[in-house]
């Protein structure tokens, strides 16, 4: 690596750890801000400690462009005036609560949300004009300025849209609503991604299935592409070049090709383009992500190149697309690549192991742990099992009963009609013996046992106790 | 008057009475109104006298007189033979009552007899059913609803023909159920298990080989019956590791866990150990568990004091030394068919101090590693060798000289000790009460005297296919307190030495002579005269043998099992034999050429309590057999080669004997035999085997037949 790199790298990461950091205390006014009715005091020192530490940021941020960023500071100075007095007012309100109809208070308190929010959505946007500063600083000055602003600009421009999203909330006015809007898109405009939602660790490691974390290859030992979004989410690849149409594959291309003319059905025309069969060795060929900041962009610090162009269309549709596709069964899992909601609807709806108290596992060794954890759980069966079970070994009995009962009765020497046939089971119910759940289906040669409800206790065999 | 309390008081002294007269007649103020002596066992209770009976409208029923409590002070005192309290029922209408009140047990053949006999005695609370081969669901309802609080215990497991739907009913009905025996109950399922799991105080359950239960199901008694204290789960091949984890968390007061072939890991095996009561484990042929895991559990159990680890391939000593250390509270080891036993296996019983009893039947053992052993146990009681290969004069010395307290020796099959063990043996453990050791070829007539010389506590002795002879039967008559003697195959005893086997052992019990054939009527008339007790006795191919040795039996009213295969009796002595012998359960009369119908008609109308006879070749015809239908008892039954028997003799036999369980037939009457007839008994619970055994008239000799048996061993 470049030794002269190294330092621009040093204050790149310093940067983004201060920008973090500003990420976190405005979660917590954003926390704060929801609850202001109840905790204005608090809501103004974290929020003055907040800008303070923003303020540092801007510090550093001015390292690039001064003049730009010490006007922005001038702005913010004003602003953070503003929201000092309004806070003030607002906790000399709180001292004279007591005295002030609830009414009132209340009428007061939502002005002072008003201007609060106003003055904070002022503040962000001045704030958010610095950011385009620092990346065309960077990407002027240094060689990997993707990862910064990229971190910078992903992470912050959505804890700041989720803000201005709270104060939609707070602030009830619909007039201001399109205002908010707008300023959000400006916001989100000067980056090309828009918001993208951040990619989570779940899709990261869905990442490592096809990437090529393991590999390991050196830095320059490969070919690195880099697809655009356009040409990743692109349902077709192949087009014909006379009628335009597009496909997925080359071989249905080709395919298609043979209805243009006589040309295109010739073994050489529809043989697979075959590699040319050079004897220098083909290098090796890596993909990257298009989406700056990302692991598998080519710019971030640990680079991961992914393997194949499948490969991207994957992780991009993972980590950097909308999850479009819900699972049909339980309607909530989401996925954006079909396949993996495929894989997922082969699972979904068999948590076959069951508790007593309704609740289910896929797995169980899941449920057995969970029983023994809880007083009194039971494992409980299906209700098709239990009834087909009983089913079936009360036929076998019945069939067997019914055969003794067949076999005594020719065997001493009876010679029954059919129209007696009553009369003996009848006779059978008075002993009250074969009678009382079952028996009484029988006919003696048929077997018409098996088609008896036999046993309606078992509906209540293995109720849940809820 | 006699007032009952004294009555009460007499009983209660009595204790053991042989006979009980009551004289309630004379009304004198008797203060001790029991006499009893000990003449016979007998109950007499004198009452009506000829001018009471003459009296005729004034009977008020003397009896009556006599207190339930009174009634069943004496029917406490009549539990050794059921046949008393029968008689005892049948003197009037209160003592059948009382009878009927004081019985716990019952037994009955069919299921289609409990509702009358639930009827009869409500207050059952032992049912054992595996005398009946189908039960169905709409009895066990009619149990749960009769014996609703007093059934305890019921043993189903010889039955079939039920569902879960009975075993539900069961037990939601009897609250008081502790015992449940479902053995053997193969198409039993989760269902099944689920039902149990409603017996809340269940404190045993066996389910052994119900093969369709699974961790579902284990799981619903794990959670239901938390008071077990017993489980055995033996063949129960659905069950994994998870059922038996949960049934150990949730059993807290388990006592004994039977999970022998059940494929369960060593995962389980911590869990399992934990449990604080665990004393008895059985592991037996539990083919997942192997040195690794044994080696991988840390779990101490201070509890456990018996351990079967029988059959366990895939343990080696290092796991089973690592087991072993974690229970030092082990008395009882059992490692039949396991690897070799070594001198590091030995060694690591070193820390159980109180280890009283190994078995190591089938393994194979070295000197060294007997020595260990002895050197490592404190005070052994019981040690089995049987079938073990490397058992040496050296090592059995050791050992027997180390631990004189042996009071349960088992050498089967160590063919290579000699005198020397035997002098060891005989020396040292002078209080041996039970010593088995068939086929020991190389100990001399000598030794066997030793036996006899030395131990006189021997009450079980085993000398099966041995060199003994008259002179070692001689001393071992001195054993007073013999009760089991088998001395089979040995060819050069006579009725000399049974005459003082029969002179000096009064308590005998159980007589096996089978192919000793120097024995001849004289010595079994000795034996039947001098061993009133006896209950066993086997004397197949003992040819010598003939009716006159069967009519001296006929005095030996315990006799249970007769096996006389190949003797010279003919049908006349068996009927002396049914006559005298009314507990006859077992009869094995095999290539009794002679017996034909007469036989069978008097045994018919006498031994009433059957269970299990062998026809083979006998002379019997179609009527013969046909009569033994009467005998409601049979159960199992074994005809082949039986020249007058015709299939729709038999056909008819099969349908008329409804108690039947196993029939083992001649495979050339299968097609003979209607179809429906057949499937008809299998559906009352029989199971037919097939045999094609070719037909054999003559005996060989016995030295032949010896000669030719241990061909097959080497």
């Amino acid at each position: 690596m470049d030794p002269k790199q190294m330092p621009t790298f040093e204050a790149g990461s310093s940067m983004s750890s201060q920008s973090r950091n500003l990420n976190q205390n405005q979660r917590v006014t954003e926390f704060d801000v929801r609850e202001t009715e109840q905790s204005l005091p608090r809501f103004s020192s974290r929020l003055d400690n907040s800008f303070h530490q923003s303020n540092q940021a801007q510090q550093v941020a001015m390292n690039w462009d001064p003049r730009a960023v010490l006007d922005s500071l001038d702005i913010l100075g004003q602003k953070i005036h503003q929201i000092q007095d309004i806070v003030r007012r607002s906790t000399l309100g709180n001292e004279r609560q007591l005295s002030i109809q609830p009414n009132e208070f209340a009428a007061q308190q939502q002005l002072i949300n008003a201007d609060l929010t106003c003055i904070v959505i002022e503040l962000i946007s001045t704030a958010g004009t610095l950011l385009p500063l620092i990346k065309n600083a960077s990407a002027s000055g240094i060689n990997s300025p993707g990862q910064i602003g990229g971190i910078a600009s992903s992470a912050s421009d959505l804890d700041l849209v989720d803000m201005l999203q709270q104060n939609d909330n707070v602030v009830s006015e619909g007039a201001k609503d399109s205002e908010y809007e707008e300023l959000i898109k400006g916001l989100s405009d000067w980056d090309d991604e828009g918001i993208k939602p951040i990619s989570t660790e779940d899709d990261d490691a869905k990442d490592n299935e096809d990437g090529v974390s393991g590999e390991n290859l050196p830095l320059g030992s490969y070919e690195v592409l880099q697809l655009e979004k356009e040409e990743i989410l692109a349902p077709h690849t192949h087009f014909c070049a006379i009628c335009g149409k597009g496909f997925k594959r080359d071989a249905n291309l080709r395919m298609h090709m043979r209805g243009h003319g006589d040309e295109y059905k010739s073994p050489s025309a529809l043989a697979k383009p075959s590699k040319e069969a050079s004897s220098e060795p083909i290098p090796i060929k890596r993909y990257s992500c298009p989406f700056i900041g990302c692991k598998r962009n080519k710019e971030h610090k640990n680079f991961q190149p992914l393997k194949t162009i499948l490969c991207v269309k994957n992780h991009y549709k993972r980590s950097h697309c909308d999850k479009s596709y819900t699972c049909r069964r339980c309607n909530s899992k989401k996925f954006s690549v079909m396949a993996d909601l495929k894989t997922h609807e082969k699972h979904c709806g068999s948590n076959k192991w069951l508790c007593s108290c309704g609740t289910t596992f896929s797995r169980k060794d899941k449920l057995f742990g969970h029983i023994a954890l809880f007083q009194g759980h039971t494992p409980a069966l299906s209700m098709d099992e239990v009834k087909s079970q009983g089913m079936s070994v009360q036929g076998q009995s019945d069939e067997a009963m019914a055969k003794t009962e067949d076999m005594d009765y020719l065997i001493s020497g009876n010679v029954i009609d059919d129209t007696n046939f009553s009369g003996l089971k009848g006779a059978d119910d008075d002993l009250g013996y074969f009678s009382s759940m079952n028996f009484d289906s029988f006919t003696f040669g048929g077997i018409d046992g098996l088609q008896q409800p036999s046993f309606d206790t078992s509906e209540s065999l293995f109720s849940f106790h809820k | 008057m006699v007032k009952s309390r004294d009555l009460c008081r007499g009983i209660d002294r009595s204790d053991g009475f042989a006979t009980l007269t009551l004289d309630l007649f004379s009304g004198s103020p008797n203060p001790n109104p029991c006499s009893y002596s000990r003449s016979a066992k007998r109950v007499r209770v004198s009452c009506a006298s000829p001018a009471a009976a003459a009296a005729g409208e004034n009977r008020s029923n003397l009896f009556d007189s006599l207190s339930e409590e009174v009634l069943f002070l004496i029917l406490d005192r009549l539990e050794s033979d059921p046949l008393d309290k029968k008689s005892f029922s049948l003197v009037c209408r209160s003592f059948y009552a009382a009878e009927s009140r004081h019985r716990r047990a019952l037994t009955p053949l069919r299921s289609g007899l409990l509702p009358a006999a639930l009827a009869r005695y409500p207050s059952v609370s032992r049912l054992d059913l595996s005398l009946c081969p189908s039960v169905t669901d709409a009895a066990l309802a009619s149990v749960g609803g009769a014996l609703r609080s007093s059934l305890r215990s019921i043993n189903l497991s010889r039955s079939r023909g039920f569902s879960y739907a009975g075993i539900e009913s069961i037990a939601v009905n009897c609250a008081a159920l502790v015992e449940i025996n479902l053995s053997n109950a193969t198409d039993l399922s989760d269902a099944a298990a689920a039902a149990i799991g409603r017996a809340r105080n269940l404190e045993k359950l066996w389910l052994a080989r119900c093969k369709m239960v699974t961790d579902m199901g284990i799981g619903c008694i794990a959670v239901g019956c938390q008071k077990l204290r017993l489980l055995c789960l033996k063949w129960c091949l659905g069950i994994s590791d998870l059922g038996v984890g949960l049934v150990a968390v949730k059993c807290k007061r388990l006592r004994s866990l039977d999970l022998s072939f059940v494929p369960i890991t060593e995962k389980c095996l911590p869990a399992v150990l934990r449990l604080p009561h665990l004393e008895d484990l059985a592991l037996v042929g539990c083919l997942s568990i192997d040195d690794e895991g044994l080696m991988s559990v840390k779990q101490e159990s201070k509890s456990l004091q018996v351990l079967d680890m029988s059959n366990c391939q895939h343990v080696n000593h290092t796991g089973f030394s690592s087991l072993l250390s974690k229970t030092p509270g082990l008395r009882q080891i059992s490692l039949a068919y396991y690897c070799k036993v070594t001198h590091s296996l030995a060694s690591s019983l070193q820390k159980l101090y109180n280890l009283q009893s190994i078995k190591l039947d089938g393994c194979e053992v070295t000197t060294s590693g007997l020595k260990t052993m002895a050197n490592s146990c404190r005070s052994l009681g019981e040690l089995s060798l049987s079938k073990c290969s490397g058992v040496t004069d050296e090592g059995l010395s050791f050992i027997v000289t180390k631990h004189k307290g042996l009071g349960k020796l088992d050498v089967t099959c160590c063919r290579n000790i000699t005198d020397l063990s035997l002098a060891s043996i005989t020396s040292s453990c002078t209080s041996l009460a039970n010593l088995s050791m068939e086929s020991c070829i190389l100990v001399s007539r000598e030794g066997f005297r030793l036996i006899g010389q030395r131990c006189h506590l021997l009450e079980e002795l085993d000398l099966t296919d041995n060199d003994l002879d008259d002179e070692g039967l001689r001393a071992i008559s001195g054993c007073h307190n013999l009760c089991v003697l088998k001395i089979g195959i040995c060819l050069k005893i006579s009725d000399e030495g049974l005459i003082h086997v029969a002179k000096g052992c009064p308590n005998l019990q159980e007589l096996d002579l089978y192919r000793s054939v120097g024995i001849t009527d004289i010595g079994v008339m000795a034996i039947a005269r001098g061993c009133p007790l006896l209950q066993i006795i086997n004397l197949s191919y003992c040819t010598e043998v003939t009716d006159h040795s069967l009519r001296s039996l006929s005095k030996c009213s315990n006799l249970n099992t007769l096996e006389i295969r190949g003797c010279q009796v003919s049908s006349s002595g068996l009927a002396i034999i049914a006559v005298g012998c009314r507990k006859l359960t077992k009869l094995d009369i095999k290539k009794c050429y002679y017996v034909d119908d007469a036989g069978m008609l008097l045994l018919a109308r006498f031994s009433q309590n059957l269970r299990q006879i062998n026809l083979s070749y006998c002379s019997v015809t179609d009527v013969g057999l046909l009569a033994l239908a009467s005998v409601s008892c049979l159960q199992n039954m074994t005809i082949l080669h039986s020249g007058g028997l015709t299939s729709n003799g038999l056909a008819a036999i099969l349908v008329a004997c409804g108690g039947l369980t196993k029939v083992k037939l001649h495979s050339s009457f299968k097609p003979l035999i209607p179809k429906p007839i057949l499937e008809h008994v299998e559906a009352r619970g029989c199971v037919f085997q097939w045999r094609d055994k070719p037909f054999q008239v003559e005996l060989e000799p016995s030295e032949v037949w010896k000669q030719q048996s241990q061909e097959m061993h080497v």
